[in-house]
């Protein structure tokens, strides 16, 4: 998220559930000192980060944690095929399965039947979320009830698609402050889904350890800060992200992008440090526009530099990008991958830019489109992976992800 | 299948009917049933309220049934006695399969599936716990496929005659082996 102080709904979740051992950063602080200063304690050893490992995230409820959730360390994004002859008997009764070990694992503890019990017990503020492809509403006979932004997104001049990070009938969005219990939900869910469904692809990511950077933007690895632009929490978030209205397996749904975005770090690394700012139109270390002082002053577009010039172009990605109202506003909400450098040493590194919008065609469209058409960032990015999902509502405790959907 | 279960698979039978008395304990898609073990303590209200002891003779905890499409399969959970006596469970039934109550014990330096003589009991305020590679409730010869996901009811029978009724989900799960392989006894 983009705000520099924690949410306060954070604070009142952490408060509630882990019997207010945990509230904020400054308690985390607080806590971890005391222990220090225990004389059973000795110098070097490990202080816990107190409520890390505890921490829940609600899986219950109107709309679906892991959207406006505050983000997790790790991610892990899986994508499947739905099986020839899943219809909709069948996706409700993988999609009761899918919820039930959701609901489980979110609250720590091991799922049915959980051949790894031990994997379930620290949940690290687990989210599932999950996510209908095109596929899956006409899988179901339901394309009735399909978002009409829900489809594939139109081509675009930068685009390098792979058939292998692109599209899906259903994706789980599974994160979490703690890479093993993201990999232990993600083998939960994935053996569930197999009657069903075949793996389509995963795409795994991190950012900042938990407490690393409380309410910090999350850096990329090219260093920039990403998601300043993001809407408020709160209020903004929701107008941006939640819809409003409608019938009951539309309201309080939204929609998600998931584009892989490889990262040319060898062409970067040609840049010096102005051009790279001057690409961005923010400043690398604090995230201001270049005419500000703070990550989130307002740009001045319009002012000029010694030469004559904008001092932030008009190629530069934040002047692309900017929306003013939080109803054209998307939330960013993306992971860093980062995987085996070649044998020459050079990365194979990018962005898993995931977007939640009420609407994919208010929001985000006319985004992509001005990015795609002229932002300077297209340079030293190619996006090679594309998919969109409709995020449904939540579920109470007695119902299951999807229920309204399927009707 | 092992030739010491055969000829047993019409015990319960008569009992199904009964079964219709007694309350249901549905389990699926509930995610408050307390698990059977190592869980840590319950950290919402909901989790600490849903104990489903009351509804029958004993609390059914967590039971589900391993997903098959012929043949044999076997249900599992934990049973939760609260009370003060002791409950034996004598015979299990369901629509789908004559049932038996197993055990896998040690023979010839192997384990073996085999009926459980004198049935399963459930000491006073314990929990005997039904998993793969212990006492399980044993499906003899599915009539139909038991889908992932599907909800199964089971009867139990227990020695004083009562009977209790609850709903198993089907899970995927590929563990188990020892229900499917024949001439261990």
């Amino acid at each position: 998220m983009t705000d520099a102080t924690p949410t306060p709904r954070r604070v009142s979740r952490r408060g509630l559930l882990a019997g207010g051992a945990v509230a904020a950063g400054g308690a985390l602080a607080a806590t971890a000192a005391v222990r220090a200063d225990d004389p059973g304690v000795r110098p070097g050893d490990p202080v816990p980060a107190a409520g890390v490992g505890d921490a829940v995230e609600p899986f219950h409820g109107a709309r679906q944690s892991g959207v406006t959730t505050e983000p997790q360390a790790h991610a892990a994004f899986v994508a499947f095929t739905l099986r020839p002859g899943t219809d909709r008997a069948a996706l409700g009764r993988m999609l009761r399965l899918l919820s039930d070990d959701a609901a489980r694992l979110t609250r720590g503890r091991p799922a049915l039947a959980d051949t790894e019990p031990e994997l379930g017990l620290l949940p690290a503020r687990l989210t599932v979320t999950f996510g209908f492809g095109p596929g899956l509403y006409a899988a179901a006979g339901r394309d009735d009830r399909r978002p009409a932004s829900v489809a594939e997104l139109p081509a675009f001049r930068v685009d390098r698609l792979r058939p292998r990070w692109s599209g899906g009938d259903l994706l789980l969005q599974i994160c979490a402050d703690d890479p093993l219990t993201v990999a232990h939900a993600q083998r939960v869910l994935v053996k569930d889904s197999r009657p069903f469904a075949g793996v389509r692809w995963v795409q795994q990511g991190f950012r900042r350890a938990a407490g690393a950077e409380p309410g910090r933007t999350q850096r990329n690895l090219f260093g920039q800060l990403d998601g300043t632009a993001n809407p408020k929490p709160g209020s903004p978030a929701d107008t941006a992200v939640w819809v409003p209205d409608g019938p009951d397996w539309l309201r309080d749904s939204t929609t998600l992008v998931v584009r892989r975005i490889s990262m040319n770090l060898e062409t970067w690394d040609l840049l010096g440090r102005a051009d790279r700012e001057v690409a961005v139109g923010r400043r690398l270390d604090t995230g201001a526009p270049l005419t500000g002082a703070a990550e989130h002053d307002e740009p001045d577009f319009a002012a000029l530099g010694p030469d004559g010039l904008t001092v932030i172009p008009d190629f530069s990605h934040l002047t692309r990008a900017r929306v003013t109202d939080d109803r054209q506003r998307i939330l960013r909400r993306p992971y860093n991958y980062d995987g085996v450098p070649t044998a020459e040493g050079h990365a194979d590194s990018g962005l898993i830019f995931a977007a939640y919008q009420a609407d994919v065609a208010r929001q985000f469209l006319p985004i992509q489109r001005r990015l795609a058409d002229r932002d300077l960032l297209n340079e030293w990015t190619t996006p090679i992976g594309s998919a969109v999902f409709a995020v449904p509502p939540g579920c109470p405790e007695d119902g299951w992800i999807g229920r309204q959907v399927l009707g | 299948m092992p030739s010491t279960t055969t000829g047993r698979f019409r015990r319960p039978a008569a009992l199904i009917g009964a079964a219709l008395l007694a309350a249901s304990v549905a389990a699926c898609g509930s995610s408050d049933d307390p698990t059977t073990a190592a869980a840590p303590a319950p950290t919402t209200a909901p989790a600490a309220a849903g104990a489903n002891a009351a509804a029958g003779v004993l609390g059914i905890r967590d039971p589900w049934v391993k997903a098959a499409d012929k043949g044999m399969t076997a249900a599992f959970g934990a049973l939760v006695n609260d009370g003060d006596a002791d409950v034996t469970i004598t015979g299990a039934s369901t629509e789908v399969s004559p049932m038996e109550l197993h055990e896998m014990a040690m023979r010839d330096g192997k384990m073996v599936m085999r009926p459980k003589e004198g049935g399963i009991v459930v000491r006073a305020h314990s929990t005997a716990t039904l998993q793969p590679g212990g006492d399980h409730l044993m499906l003899m010869s599915l009539t139909r496929p038991v889908r992932a996901g599907d909800e199964l009811n089971v009867t139990l029978t227990f020695g004083d005659g009562r009977t209790q009724t609850f709903t198993a989900v089907a899970k995927p799960f590929t563990g188990a082996q020892e229900s499917y392989a024949p001439g261990h006894a």
